[in-house]
């Protein structure tokens, strides 16, 4: 595909803006690339971010970069209306839940009987409902006694959460840091920040 | 004492740990352990009133602690070359792991989470599910899990047999699949649970239970669930005059095909 002109460039824009629109997963660049045979790269990555500004502002959602892709994702602001669109009841993440994630999510992997030593409690039960919710996955075998199964997240866990991809983690340090100031404003302001920025 | 408030909240061990050491603004690296050790076990004495069921982690953290407690009670080696370790220091290390995965799992929750902060769209997640249900063999709804939870159930209701008759019940499986069949000839479907509560011992709850797998296997059956929680129907997958046409039948008598799981002898 010739792409040399300003038109076919307006072109490519709403290209790869209809293709995120009607993907139900995040898109990637490679993924866009293959639709789009010869496109570059660079005018891809160039475009999404055309798109991105273009929808920052003065609508009901926006272009989210998302497990190394992008997504129309609905603004936060908006999730009242959203919840009982889809007649959400209880959307909250449990405790036990988001500790084992964050055990899984910084140490994978690991085993059940280490991510109990961390917690100091039983997993079974926590780990079986991770498992069906696909955030975490069975990785693997340690190579140890009993040859436990290792488990670690999944695509859906970065999706889940925002995320683009595990090294986009708030470091443990980091958190330590936020942790000491105590003022949850703050760590939501830091993340404003950081999706804004790209 | 005001020990009222979030005694249910508590994860864990480490978790009520670490709530003291916060109310009792101590430095975590040279925590006092005979006080920390009474306030804990003071917490799970009030646990145990409460009628709250206090896990064994707690019981084990509370050996822990009266352990360590103890080591410290010890004098200290009388060479100055051999270094004692802290007998807290493997507590200490937990206790800042855990916080650390604490301070994590804050830090995920705010995150703007899908399908509770944003949205993206998708069909209805009820239709999803029912999607994902297709796979595999037609459970319609029910998972493994919530059969053996009702199987659980009805093993829990049977009587404590007073006398012991010893007689060697023969019960299979295969005998056991033509009952079922034959009151799936009257009936256009029946309980899950009266299936099972048919059962007059423990053997034969069991055997019911298999039968009903076996000829779920065999795609004999289908099982549905149509409320959340509710009761677990068994109805017939084939029409009878289908059956005998194309599926193997299960059910010959004795010493025949893998229904013949011989149990209670």
């Amino acid at each position: 595909m010739e792409l040399a002109t300003e038109e076919s460039k307006k072109d490519l824009k709403s290209i790869i803006e209809a293709l995120i629109f009607a993907s139900e997963k995040p898109l990637s660049i490679d993924r866009i690339k293959e639709i789009l045979d010869d496109a570059d790269r660079k005018e891809i990555i160039h475009s999404i971010s055309l798109l991105r500004e273009e929808y920052s502002d003065g609508r009901g959602f926006y272009l989210a970069e998302v497990a190394e892709g992008y997504q129309f994702r609905t603004r936060p602001r908006y999730a009242q209306y959203l919840q009982k669109l889809y007649k959400i009841k209880s959307p909250k993440f449990s405790q036990p839940a988001l500790e084992t994630l964050a055990i899984i999510a910084y140490r994978q992997p690991l085993t059940r009987a280490e991510i109990e030593e961390l917690r100091g409690v039983d997993a079974g039960g926590v780990i079986k409902n991770l498992l069906d919710k696909k955030l975490i996955k069975i990785v693997g075998k340690k190579d140890v006694p009993g040859r436990p199964m290792i488990y670690g997240t999944t695509r859906e866990f970065l999706e889940a959460f925002g995320l683009n991809d595990l090294k986009s983690l708030p470091t443990l340090k980091d958190l330590a840091e936020l942790g000491e100031r105590k003022e949850p404003a703050q760590a939501e302001l830091a993340f404003e920040v950081s999706e804004k920025t790209e | 004492m005001t020990y009222s408030v979030k005694l249910q909240s508590f994860e864990g061990p480490l978790d009520l740990l670490l709530h003291l050491i916060k109310k009792n603004e101590i430095d975590i690296y040279d925590i006092p352990i005979a006080d920390i050790t009474k306030q804990y076990l003071d917490y799970i004495e009030i646990m145990k009133t409460l009628n709250l069921d206090v896990a064994g982690e707690f019981l084990l953290m509370a050996a822990t602690l009266l352990h360590i407690k103890s080591r410290m009670l010890l004098p200290v080696s009388e060479e100055p070359e051999q270094e004692e370790e802290d007998p807290r220091a493997d507590l200490v290390k937990q206790l800042l792991e855990y916080q650390s995965i604490k301070e994590a799992a804050f830090s995920l929750d705010k995150r703007e989470i899908l399908d509770r902060d944003v949205f993206v769209r998708k069909a209805f997640p009820e239709e999803a599910e029912a999607e994902e249900l297709q796979q595999g063999i037609d459970l319609e709804g029910v998972t493994l899990f919530e059969l053996i939870e009702a199987f659980k159930k009805v093993i829990a209701e049977l009587p404590e047999e007073a006398v012991h008759e010893v007689i060697g019940e023969r019960l299979s499986i295969g005998d056991k699949i033509s009952v079922i069949l034959e009151s799936l000839e009257r009936e256009d479907n029946i309980s899950f649970y009266n299936l099972l509560k048919g059962g007059r011992s423990r053997p034969e709850v069991i055997v019911t239970f298999l039968a009903i797998l076996e000829l779920i296997k065999l795609k004999m059956i289908k099982i549905n669930q149509t409320v959340a929680c509710g009761p677990i129907w068994v109805y017939k997958a084939v029409r009878s005059d289908e059956e005998n046409t194309i599926l193997p039948s299960p059910l010959a008598g004795e010493g025949q095909g893998e229904g013949q799981h011989g149990i209670g002898d």
